[in-house]
């Protein structure tokens, strides 16, 4: 019997990380789509902001309230971790709590505290489930997560909420069975646990045997609901939870209003200048694509942005023209990025390589009155906890529009001509600049 | 009051030390003039020696550059940063934080180096160090003054305190909107769209902006961006409200009080 449950927990180990190893590297590969974009200098601001913002969350504490909500889920994720390397090696070599012999007393306090944490994760993912479903708050409201994604953000909750209700009960029957002298739960005392004796109250009266097969229960569906878990998160999300941290150690480090340079535009336009320095030979085989149109035209980076989003909607919520009815939203941006990146991701997976769908990011998923709706005030920027740059990809798009399609609303074309023969984005003549010194 | 040309300055040997970049809004837009006339009084009278480029100037391509019109973008600031290599300018203030953004962070990869200020810090600068003195009893004292961040000065480049420290010196009663420094509102023209009518929604930009500064009560809502200036000066119209409240640049506010 014991032989067969190690068995078992071998196979299923392979298999959870077999599958999410398989899904990460065709994510990686979605991300790789994108263009080469060298990020390799300044490491140790880098660190600071993997540091900061991604452990340290310093943009989440812009509000409080929520900030220490989501503080106790992620520390109960990151502090629970320690737990489930025990529970691995158990069901590896058979054993029972193998941690417990070695460090007597510190072993209660530390399975205490993780009660503490699991108890307090089960609270706080009962209020974000209410904040979500029943509070008014916009940003949970908006078109962009109808469907799938308001389901993936519940599924999230309940999925924790029934991960730690397990550990709390595989804890209870434990220490019940502990009580009970039963071997091997008896051979390491460690008394019973701060909020599972709590627990236990449900169980008591329960003969031994239904003990025993609570304990095993719950140890298994806890253990196998994080390799499901852990499979769930790149269809989710939640995925942030890992991407956050290359996220930030790759986040933009120029000052917010600076627009990336294209030296390909600017190379073309010193040509036109200095036609002498023009090469010779000119090379026929590039016709130069500006902007982006689809996946393969944005940076890697971008697409990295897309797969962290975690729709939390902070960007939309400080949004100009979102707050003012205007169709742009950012969190649509990058959960249209991801949706087809996974598009182009499948398509590849079927086809062996990229077959034209006749689709694209942009017309497709993005229409031209979201891009033109943006006014660039890096509100989005600034208000995200993750470190996702939406504006980037939205220029790139507007530059694709005109640049490619010629693209303009009316009033623009003619600033445009203002700006070429006037220098001016209004039609006076540059003599009339002086004007102002003459009155 | 006279106002010096840099190809005049250079034609005279002179070598100012300061170039005073006007921008387009500063030169053509007539409420901006004001603020151009405003804070080119303030340089005269604290005695810099500056000069603006005239008729030589062109627009930064600010604009052009987030519609999306890279090939513009190029082609305005290649001739810009001749002409400012040509004068070998080194240091630069302008009352246009879309021209000092363009100037200080995206001139620099393309060969335009130079020490670039916004018009606020320079008048930090100058009341901290004594050469602009406030009248004891200037007008704004006492008044209840709103402060608009500019997008392009406050989360483009973090200058926050400038602005805020320059008001202070007035002896006004500083209040603050609801969003303000790093959660400042857009006041709707960034971007380019100054330049073209709003997408469908249910309000402008400006209005609701507005409609924020006028719940603070103030009396004045200093602006430090002749874009603001206008987007704002419109949301108070609509609003009904322009008889109760002015918008000001700080420049403006600071002309008045010396």
């Amino acid at each position: 019997m014991e032989i067969l449950q190690q068995i078992l927990f071998l196979l299923s180990i392979a298999v959870s990380v077999g599958l999410f190893s398989k899904k990460i590297k065709q994510i990686r590969r979605n991300i790789f789509l994108g263009q080469p974009e060298v990020i390799n200098d300044h490491y140790i601001k880098r660190w600071k902001n993997v540091l900061l913002l991604a452990f340290g969350q310093k943009k989440m504490f812009k509000n409080l309230t929520v900030a220490f909500l989501h503080l106790f889920i992620y520390l109960g994720f990151i502090i629970i971790n320690i737990e489930i390397f025990e529970i691995i090696i158990d069901g590896i070599t058979g054993s029972h709590r193998i941690f417990a012999p070695y460090i007597p007393a510190l072993y209660p306090l530390l399975i205490n505290s993780f009660e503490f944490l699991a108890a307090s994760v089960i609270i706080v993912c009962v209020i974000f489930l209410i904040r979500r479903n029943i509070l008014p708050i916009l940003r949970f409201k908006s078109n962009e997560l109808k469907g799938w994604p308001s389901k993936d953000a519940n599924l999230i909750l309940l999925i924790e909420i029934i991960l730690m209700s397990l550990f709390l009960s595989m804890n209870a029957a434990d220490s019940m069975l502990q009580q009970a002298n039963q071997e091997p739960y008896s051979l390491h005392k460690t008394g019973p646990f701060l909020i599972s004796s709590y627990v236990s109250i449900l169980f008591s009266g329960c003969p031994i045997h239904v003990l025993i097969f609570l304990e095993r229960i719950c140890w298994w569906l806890h253990i196998l609901g994080i390799f499901i878990f852990l499979n769930y998160l790149p269809w989710s999300k939640h995925l942030h939870i890992l991407l956050a941290f290359p996220n930030a150690f790759y986040a933009r480090l120029t000052p917010q209003g600076k627009i990336h340079n294209m030296p390909t535009v600017q190379q073309e336009v010193l040509y036109s200048f200095q036609p002498e320095l023009a090469p010779t030979q000119t090379d026929s085989t590039s016709h130069l694509k500006f902007g982006a149109k689809d996946i393969q035209d944005l940076s890697w980076k971008n697409i990295l942005d897309a797969y962290t989003c975690t729709e939390c909607g902070r960007c939309s919520s400080a949004c100009p023209a979102n707050q003012t009815g205007k169709l742009l939203s950012p969190r649509k941006i990058m959960m249209n990025t991801r949706d087809r990146a996974e598009e182009i991701g499948n398509n590849i997976d079927k086809n062996g390589s990229f077959t034209d769908d006749s689709k694209s990011l942009l017309f497709d998923y993005i229409t031209e009155e979201e891009l033109r709706a943006c006014t660039t005030c890096n509100a989005c920027v600034e208000e995200c906890p993750v470190s996702i740059n939406p504006l980037d990809i939205i220029i790139q798009l507007r530059r694709y529009l005109v640049m490619e399609q010629s693209s303009a609303p009316s009033e623009w074309t003619a600033m445009f001509t203002n700006v070429e023969n006037n220098f001016a984005p209004w039609k006076f003549s540059p003599d009339d600049r002086i004007n102002w010194t003459k009155e | 009051m006279k106002i010096p040309v840099m190809a005049d300055e250079k034609a005279q040997g002179r070598d100012p030390e300061l170039l005073f970049w006007v921008g387009c809004a500063g030169s053509f837009d007539q409420r901006a003039q004001k603020i151009t006339k405003a804070f080119a009084t303030i340089l005269d009278k604290v005695g810099i020696h500056y000069a603006i480029l005239g008729s030589e100037e062109m627009c930064t391509g600010d604009p052009v550059r987030r519609a999306g019109n890279e090939f513009m973008f190029q082609m305005m600031a290649y001739q810009n940063i001749n002409l400012l290599n040509q004068y070998q300018v080194k240091k630069i203030v302008t009352a246009c934080p879309h021209c000092f953004n363009t100037l200080k962070n995206e001139y620099p990869e393309l060969g335009g180096h130079y020490e670039v200020i916004h018009h606020t810090e320079l008048l930090q600068t100058l009341i901290d160090q004594g050469k602009i003195i406030i009248k004891d009893s200037g007008p704004f004292k006492g008044k209840k003054i709103t402060y608009h961040d500019s997008c392009y000065l406050g989360r483009s480049n973090n200058i926050y305190e400038a602005p805020r420290s320059v008001l202070e010196a007035l002896d006004a009663e500083l209040v603050e909107m609801k969003r303000c420094k790093k959660n400042g509102l857009c006041c709707g023209a960034g971007g380019a769209q100054m330049f073209k009518e709003e997408e469908k929604g249910n309000e402008r930009v400006n209005l609701e902006r507005s409609k924020e500064a006028i719940k603070t009560n103030a009396s004045i809502i200093a602006s430090a961006c002749p874009f603001c200036n206008t987007m704002m000066t419109d949301g108070i119209k609509l609003n009904e409200k322009e008889t109760d409240i002015e918008v000001m640049d700080i420049a403006e506010l600071i002309a008045k009080s010396i």
